[in-house]
């Protein structure tokens, strides 16, 4: 079945259903006293099927899916660990999938309980003060942050604070998230070595400056050693310092962000807490503060009270709300379960695992792979292409043939400071087993390249979908159901 | 290595510009299309549109990235290359032939701001 591709429709069949229901006996149908205004004028077009046939649909279906369940999955800035399944245990326990946001909190202190612990956790993990888990995924943990970030100006009355200074090797979402924020993006230069230049930091910093917002590592991987002059840099200028948690997967219990001078982040529960994500989402982006600017998060929050009990309250100099209730709950749940199964000194690990598997596959690369950047790398580092450049083999041909040998394909043509780059993170889930299939492969595919360069080329071959046609898809897309079947 | 023509005048953000009486056509070099990729949209400007020098006037969206249009002129759009709508990896197959735009600039001078062949050259090179 592994050319299936129905949809669930096309398999309906008028009358075809699961169940059967006994005869009304009472002689009232019920739903002869709802209101006209809320009854719809046409049936709903569902379909029609047997449990067996929706059964076979949908497990077909999965099973094409590749995801970290199925392999290995080195794509970079994405922390793609294994989500261990005592969380998705965990998150589905009736006492709070059953509860609903409008109920009343003294009828839901446990699920208020978990918010206020696993809000208190993040900030002894990121050395902040307090946090929201209010936002829904990274990137509007970003644009909360950056609200976070403004309402600070604007209450000191400092209005002219506008700019927010971004490196030009950041992650896309990073000058996406100022702009939408209302604040305008100011690019600062990276060295050869992908780390911020703090010579072309200086001469952006005056007084308009709202902040600056870093990953650390950086995109390329590397620790950003003048990190402790850049925030006093930035704080003597009056800016504030945002940490985008993207990269904190190898500093996990071993540095804080807080200590590095941060004031702002978001964690993504979904990449450094094993929650799933991708096509497994949703997401959960929350946001932590250094204490003079707790005030500013968004209600609602979870408050302890002096008895115990929690209570969910709003703060008047909140910037307000940015979410419906209080967020992604079950992902919170999984990642609050993440933290108590491995315990304080088991999180110390992850990090230290995490960069050793990243720099054992670097190391064993870098001779067939370019590798633009040397030395020790924390938990992902980025290739630029082939070494030999003249197969005219490209990244995306070796990222395609992975496919062929049961791998994910690392990301590719990120950052855009090199033309062929390739991201790789390992993570620290993988064992020394996995990372030396995964590095025979590679050598392989390298090896294709010289001797069999058209293999690499026209890969993927053993897939279901074999290479796609990129120009056609984005020139004329087929993106609705009606659309394919007027087109066949 | 890319190919780079003698007689354009170019910009560091990888335009190309010659100018003939006061019409310049416009274009993405070699170097360009090269380092984008499989082009699959060129969001041109409309004919009547005012470009500024400078300022971004379009967009080219590859299979690795979406890259904005920097004008290296000032002017009013008079001609864009309608070719290119249909048939976007026209640029791919030869960036100099397949212009973007044509501009009847305003300020002729402007382009002696612009690079030469070999100050261009330098900027691939790094």
């Amino acid at each position: 079945m592994k050319y299936y591709d129905k949809l669930i429709f096309e398999l309906s069949r008028p009358g075809r259903k699961g169940y059967e229901l006994p005869a009304n006996e009472y002689g009232k149908d019920a739903m002869a006293d709802m209101p006209a205004a809320v009854m719809r004028g046409e049936k709903a077009e569902l379909p029609e099927v047997s449990e067996l046939d929706v059964v076979r649909h949908y497990t077909n279906l999965s099973m094409k899916n590749f995801g970290v369940d199925t392999g290995f999955y080195p794509l970079g800035s994405c922390t793609m660990k294994y989500n261990p399944k005592i969380n998705e245990e965990v998150a589905a326990m009736p006492a709070f999938t059953r509860i609903h946001p409008l109920q009343d909190p003294a009828t839901a202190q446990g699920a208020l309980e978990l918010y206020y612990n696993l809000q208190k956790a993040l900030a002894n993990i990121a050395g902040l003060y307090e946090f929201t888990l209010n936002p829904y995924a990274g990137a509007h943990g970003e644009l909360t942050g950056l609200m976070v970030m403004r309402q600070y100006h604007l209450a000191n009355g400092d209005t002219k604070r506008t700019k927010v200074i971004v490196p030009n090797s950041a992650h896309g979402t990073n000058p996406a998230s100022a702009m939408v924020a209302g604040l305008q993006v100011v690019e600062v230069k990276s060295k050869p070595n992908g780390s911020i230049d703090v010579e072309d930091l200086k001469p952006l910093l005056d007084d308009t400056v709202a902040g600056i917002m870093m990953t650390n590592p950086n995109t390329l991987g590397m620790f950003e050693t003048e990190i402790m002059e850049i925030a006093a840099l930035v704080h003597e200028a009056g800016g504030l310092l945002y940490y985008d948690g993207a990269n904190l997967n190898p500093l996990l219990g071993k540095v804080r962000p807080g200590d590095m001078g941060f004031d702002i982040m978001h964690i993504n529960l979904h990449k450094t807490f094993s929650t799933p994500h991708g096509g497994g989402g949703p997401g959960s982006g929350p946001v932590g503060v250094v204490e003079h600017l707790a005030k500013f998060l968004p209600n609602p929050r979870v408050k302890k009270n002096a008895d115990g009990s929690f209570s969910i309250v709003a703060d008047e100099e909140s910037l307000g709300s940015i979410s419906s209730f209080l967020g992604n709950f079950g992902v919170m749940m999984k990642a609050y379960a993440y933290i108590l199964t491995l315990g304080k000194e088991n999180l110390k690990n992850v990090g230290p695992l995490a960069t050793l598997n990243a720099n054992y596959i670097k190391e064993s690369l870098k001779d067939d792979y370019l590798l633009p950047i040397g030395g020790v790398c924390k938990h992902e580092f980025v290739f630029d292409g082939l070494k030999d450049k003249s197969t005219g083999v490209t990244t995306l041909n070796v990222a395609k043939r992975l496919l062929d040998y049961g791998f994910h394909a690392p990301t590719i043509y990120f950052p855009l400071l090199f033309h062929e780059s390739m991201m790789i993170e390992p993570t620290e889930t993988e064992s020394l087993e996995t990372l030396d299939e995964f590095i025979e492969v590679m050598h392989k595919v390298a090896a294709e390249a010289r001797e069999t360069p058209d293999d690499v080329k026209n890969a993927p071959l053993t897939t279901i979908v074999r290479k796609l046609d990129e120009t056609t898809a984005a020139k004329n897309p087929i993106l609705t159901y009606r659309q394919l079947k007027a087109e066949a | 290595m890319s190919k780079i023509l003698d007689d354009l005048r170019y910009a560091d953000s990888h335009e190309w510009v010659k100018l003939e009486g006061d019409i310049a056509t416009v274009g993405i070099t070699d170097y360009a299309q090269h380092a984008l990729g499989n082009i699959v949209y060129v969001d041109m400007p409309e004919v009547g549109d005012e470009v500024v020098a400078g300022e971004e006037f379009g967009a080219v969206e590859s299979v690795k990235a979406a890259s904005d249009l920097i004008s290296p002129v000032s002017g009013e759009v008079v001609e864009i290359n309608e070719a290119l709508g249909d048939s976007p990896e026209l640029v791919n197959e030869d960036a100099f032939c397949n212009w973007i735009m044509k501009v009847k600039v305003s300020d002729p001078a402007e382009i002696e701001g612009l690079l030469d062949a070999a100050a261009y050259a330098k900027i691939c090179e790094e």
